[in-house]
């Protein structure tokens, strides 16, 4: 029988497999960042070890950092000492690190594929839940905790069970206005923010071909939020062209092997998965999130379901007290609902073709008095590119404030935070209470529809104005 | 990390589902650089007013004295949402020794066992049940058995644990020693893959 995408990395890098337990999986990149790596580092320290493989260990600094003056000393005493720890870890292990100031310093989803780090057939770790995002390249990549953080360090192992497969077919064209933001965001809708739990998904069909790699990185970055372990998509050339030059791409000779290599990297026509769902991507509209995870999602023109007709008695009271707390009622539209800010950036939008097409959508205009919106690039290169092309003048005309690379307000761990009880149309990952600050609402939305919310001030279908 | 083999406890029931890391430890307290401490921070905005450890919120169960105990019991999908092992360091942290629930996210469940604090899956009806009796019962665990008793009913229920993770627990064994003991074939095997 044939083997899956998954089945074929994985397999490939099992060191060994325990009996009745799990496999020592070898991973060929760590990438690290300032939040979830010190502990980790004072752990292999008390055990006298060095980092076993630096190497293959990249750093940088991105959840804790300002995104205003970040050439200037960190103001808050806490986030200053993470950061310093980080750089004093990477100089006593020899590890790179793209900290403050560098040149490719971002969100650790954005530069690893932005500078050709992560390549497909890797296996690929971080302290960080959303590393399903280098799954786009074919790679199996996935989150894990400080423990295994600390594994890694010592092994350049960790002991993992394996998954179960799934596979998500998304064929079809999509609708004028809807992109792949949309696409995720409907199918855990569908499926709930536990439907994917236990299993890796591949994500395949013509829709998925049709896309580019960016927009792919933003489907199998949301994977976590159904509960999957990772998404990963199959290369192919639209991968091997966003690679093809980057800065630690393979080159010459080695390009081509490589290439080779890769394009062995498909799920076999007699693979046999686990679970798999269809999805017709034609009956996609643009989506928006009502509730406090990312499952409760709606068609923008739809309505809140009515609480009352919920058959399940918990999903009901989860979805009452999620209302409760974005201040929204049952069976109501969306439509129209005044937002007073929206966060364009984190590591699922922030990407230079999310940052043009909100400048596409808003050129000429200028967002409604009643709004605060920050663009957030993912990474110094995007924030330069954004220069370069002169998307910078179109966000500061429509009065858009743009800040420094970082995760932001995304999770609130910097001053950039969300006030209490205000709504915040956000291209971020999740919509948790209080993810954007104490007491925030956040309504997650592609950049498409929080570009539209910017100029109208109220909740908008984007297809309205384009 | 402690060995654990059986867990006799009251409980606090927390009867909520989807309770996901921004909750059980939100962002903003994961400045620091130790893996201490978590444990006052745990559930923080669900625990106090404005953030005010003066004010606390009295309808949360954290501040109910008649509840406490060394097992949490929350409703399906426990832990979803981050990585940060900072959820199960303020679990741990803060006295729980085991958290119950008919569902955990994957992620939360590895970092749990890391730490020697033990996920019990149960079905959703021996869930309901603790609910039920939740201020006048206690449970039972046993990690050498694999199973969950109610106490006050005498209702037990198997629950799954990897054979691996649970010699782990049984003997306070730890991951890294076991992949230290690995290093040549490891090293082995890099020599394979290049
Ligand atoms: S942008 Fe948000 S989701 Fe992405 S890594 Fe940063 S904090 Fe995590």
């Amino acid at each position: 029988m044939g083997k899956t995408l998954f089945d074929k990395i994985w397999d490939k890098h099992v060191v060994e497999k325990i009996d009745n337990g799990p496999s020592v999986l070898y991973i060929d990149t760590h990438f690290i960042h300032e939040v979830t790596s010190p502990q980790a580092f004072k752990g292999i320290e008390k055990r006298g070890l060095k980092v076993f493989r630096p190497k293959q260990t990249i750093a940088t600094a991105d959840h804790n950092v300002p995104t205003l003056n970040q050439h200037l000393p960190i103001k808050d005493a806490l986030s200053r000492m993470q950061v310093e720890a980080l750089i004093e870890n990477c100089n006593n292990h020899s590890i790179e690190l793209y900290g403050l100031g560098h040149p490719y310093q971002g969100i650790v989803h954005v530069i690893g594929p932005e500078l050709g780090i992560t390549q497909p057939g890797m296996t690929i770790v971080c302290g960080d839940s959303h590393t399903s995002t280098h799954g786009a390249f074919g790679t199996v990549a996935f989150g894990i905790g400080t423990s295994e953080v600390e594994m890694v360090f010592a092994s350049q192992c960790v002991l993992q069970t394996k998954p179960k497969t799934m596979r998500i077919n998304i064929e079809g064209d999509l609708q004028k206005g809807v992109v792949s933001k949309d696409i995720i965001l409907y199918i855990i809708s569908k499926i709930s923010a536990s439907g994917a739990t236990g299993y890796f998904v591949e994500y395949a069909g013509s829709t998925i071909r049709g896309l580019s790699m960016e927009a792919r990185m933003t489907i199998c970055n949301m994977s976590i939020e159904m509960g999957a372990r990772g998404g990963m998509i199959a290369p192919d050339e639209t991968t091997f062209n966003y690679l093809k030059g980057r800065k630690f791409a393979p080159t010459g000779e080695q390009w081509e092997l490589k290439k080779k290599e890769w394009e062995t990297l498909f799920s076999d026509d007699d693979a046999a998965f686990d679970e798999v769902l269809s999805i017709d991507a034609s009956a996609i509209q643009p989506m928006i999130t009502y509730g406090t995870n990312p499952g409760l999602g709606i068609a923008i023109n739809a309505r809140i379901p009515v609480t009352d007709t919920i058959p399940d008695e918990g999903e009901r009271k989860n979805i009452i007290k999620a209302l409760e707390y974005m201040g929204l009622q049952s069976g109501k539209s969306l439509i129209g609902m005044p937002v007073q800010h929206v966060f364009i950036g984190s590591c699922t939008n922030s990407r230079i073709e999310d940052l043009r097409s909100v400048a596409a959508l808003i050129k000429g205009k200028k967002k409604n008095d009643s709004v605060q919106v920050m663009i957030v690039p993912g990474s110094q290169q995007v924030a330069r590119q954004v220069k370069e092309e002169g998307l910078d003048i179109i966000f500061s005309e429509a009065g858009f404030v743009i800040r420094q690379a970082g995760c932001s307000a995304c999770l609130g761990m910097n001053e950039d935070k969300i006030p209490a009880g205000e709504y915040c149309i956000s291209t971020s990952n999740r919509n948790f209470e209080g993810r954007q600050g104490a007491g925030a609402r956040t309504l997650l939305a592609s950049p498409l529809t929080a570009a539209a919310a910017a100029i109208t001030g109220v909740i908008t279908d984007v297809r309205e104005i384009i | 990390m402690k060995a654990l083999s059986k867990i006799n406890s009251s409980i606090v029931p927390l009867p909520i589902e989807n309770v996901d890391t921004d909750q059980i430890i939100p962002a903003r307290f994961l400045k620091a650089t130790t893996r201490d401490g978590f444990g006052k921070n745990l559930f923080r905005d669900w625990r106090y007013e404005q953030d005010d450890e003066t004010k606390p919120k009295l309808n949360f169960i954290l501040n109910q004295p008649e509840y406490s105990g060394e097992i949490l019991v929350a409703g399906k999908n426990f832990g979803c949402g981050s990585s940060r092992e900072h959820a199960a360091w303020a679990i741990v942290d803060y006295g729980f020794k085991a958290v119950v629930s008919s569902f955990f996210a994957d992620i939360f469940k590895n970092n749990a066992l890391n730490n020697g604090l033990l996920p019990v899956t149960v079905s959703e009806n021996f869930l309901q049940s603790i609910f039920i009796l939740s201020n006048t019962s206690t449970l039972s665990i046993d990690i050498e058995e694999q199973t969950i008793t109610i106490d006050q009913i005498k209702q037990t229920e198997k629950f799954e644990l990897n054979p691996y993770k649970k010699t782990c627990l049984l003997n306070g064994y730890d991951d890294i020693d076991f992949l230290l003991s690995k290093r040549t074939a490891i090293e082995n095997f890099e020599k394979e893959l290049s």
